[in-house]
């Protein structure tokens, strides 16, 4: 059964050094008051998994928390690179960065495979790309039945996974609607399971087309409103546009990223 | 770069783009051209052009350009919303999507892409955002348009790395690899329309815009362009297409 927490709990209880977190929402309801906790927190040596690792992945790249990505589109999305994330690959700063790179498709079965308790799972996919020479998880098998050769990749099943979503009740059932992206497969791929939601509310009326997370495939869920900030919450409040824009200049180069760090993250009024 | 008759290169390449869109079919849209050049078809002459996004939104009908793949207003307008896993493996992987939208940091004279690295892999020049959903839908969507700017930097001999394949190293290529979909059918750049000759499928020039003359084109592309004999020139952006995309961008 999930337990509710402050923030602070949820992530010193359940994010620890060298773990593989995931960290999932697809422009949508990404948990970004989270990545500022885990990087408050000093966690180090991550093994960082996500489709898309926005800004919240490059702020905690930046941070000196992760030592590997793996992920499938890193830029900052209508805007253009992410900076921090460039700057580890290119130039190893603040520390060299391994990567393992896969497509959308590859990564959201890798996902499905982690939460069907399967080994691994089986696409068309990669085919005639130089992505399987680069990354050892990109495999063919062949298909037992028909004898087509298929592309193999292996499950994720990360240490602890982290969405954000748009509510919770008190016994820690999680309810999300909109754009639901590749969450409900990193939570239950995920051996431990953090949910911060805009709001905890006494009953959970039903909504067409919503993700229910039963309480009991969640360790801690946490109330943190405007938690997805600067990506959205549908129902809640739009995507902040300029903030993404603005991070292309704040994190181009390292001291404006480290100094945006030690005022928006790391001091305590931030929080 | 705005022509005398007052439309720039780029609204000539979206507006060529839109043009190329059937009412009725399924597209899949990448964000930034291929978004606004759907948009614009689906407010002409496509009105029941069924747009899908990655981010799972099938047959949205966002009443401003969506700013990110997951723009909220794909979800509040689409038929249905679904989620990742289903877009790539019930909707894309069988075949059931007729158009793939692509952009390109680097294409070669058979339609394979670069959005990976410049440079080497492993010591890259520039770490490029890498490949999303592009492979997949280069290999699955029935037919796939590319739309990029047209220069010797991005059309190049060689590409540093493939992400996404078109025609491979040619004809037969990719029945060998066993990709299902008809692969890059148009190249549409802000100087004219490439399409794959039908015996080598070399990108090969078969419409130039207005005021762009086969020079032009050959000095932008990295590799011996080859100009269609029969190559014509796109017909101007009318008062109407032009109203309506400059409605959509503002």
């Amino acid at each position: 059964m999930a337990e509710l927490m402050t923030l602070a709990d949820a992530i010193a209880d359940y994010v620890h050094d060298d773990d593989t977190l995931a960290m999932e929402g697809f422009t949508h309801l990404i948990p970004v008051a989270a990545g500022h906790e885990i990087i408050r927190q000093g966690r180090r040596n991550l093994a960082l998994v996500r489709m898309t690792p926005d800004i919240i992945y490059d702020q905690l790249i930046g941070a000196g928390c992760a030592r590997k990505l793996v992920f499938s589109w890193g830029g900052n999305p209508g805007v253009g690179s992410l900076h921090r994330f460039r700057d580890a690959v290119e130039s190893a700063w603040p520390a060299p960065l391994e990567i393992e790179e896969h497509s959308h498709a590859g990564m959201a079965n890798r996902y499905v495979a982690g939460a069907s308790g399967l080994p691994f799972a089986v696409l068309r996919g990669y085919m005639g790309t130089d992505l399987a020479a680069q990354t050892p998880s990109i495999k063919t098998v062949t298909c037992p039945f028909t004898g087509e050769v298929l592309t193999a990749v292996p499950a994720l099943n990360p240490d602890v996974t982290i969405i954000h979503a748009q509510r919770a009740d008190h016994a820690g059932n999680v309810q999300m609607w909109g754009i639901v992206g590749v969450q409900k497969e990193a939570v239950l791929a995920a051996r431990r399971v953090v949910v911060t939601v805009e709001e905890i509310v006494d009953v959970l009326d039903a909504r067409p087309g919503a993700v229910l997370l039963p309480s009991w495939v969640i360790n801690a869920v946490a109330e943190v409103p405007r938690g997805a900030h600067p990506s959205y919450a549908q129902d809640y409040y739009d995507r902040d546009n300029e903030y993404y824009q603005a991070w292309d200049s704040i994190s181009r180069d390292r001291e404006s990223f480290t100094r945006w760090v030690d005022e928006h993250v790391l001091t305590p009024s931030s929080r | 770069m705005t022509s005398p008759d007052g439309w720039t290169a780029d609204e000539m390449m979206t507006v060529t783009a839109a043009r190329a869109l059937h009412d009725g079919q399924a597209c899949f849209v990448g964000i930034g051209l291929p978004s606004t050049a759907a948009n614009l078809a689906r407010r002409l002459h496509a009105p029941s052009l069924v747009l899908i996004y990655e981010s799972g939104p099938i047959g949205a009908k966002p009443d401003r350009l969506p700013l990110s793949i997951g723009d909220g207003i794909l979800a509040t307008t689409a038929d249905t919303v679904v989620s990742v896993p289903e877009i790539f493996n019930y909707w894309l992987q069988p075949g059931r999507v007729d158009v793939g939208f692509l952009g390109a940091a680097q294409l070669d004279r058979f339609g394979n892409i670069n959005t990976t690295v410049i440079g080497d892999y492993a010591h890259p020049k520039v770490r490029l955002p890498g490949a999303g959903g592009a492979p997949e839908i280069a290999a699955s969507c029935r037919e796939v348009f590319i739309v990029v700017r047209q220069s010797s930097r991005t059309f190049v001999e060689k590409l540093d790395f493939v992400t996404s394949v078109g025609y491979g190293s040619g004809e037969g290529d990719r029945e060998r690899l066993g990709l299902r979909g008809r692969g890059p059918l148009r190249v549409i750049t802000d100087l004219g329309v490439l399409q794959p000759d039908t015996e080598t499928c070399e990108l090969t020039m078969t419409s130039l815009h207005p005021g762009v003359t086969p020079e032009a084109a050959v000095a932008a592309t990295g590799w011996p362009l080859r100009i269609s004999p029969s190559v014509v020139k796109t017909p101007e952006p009318t008062d109407e297409e032009l109203r309506v995309l400059r409605e959509l961008t503002s």
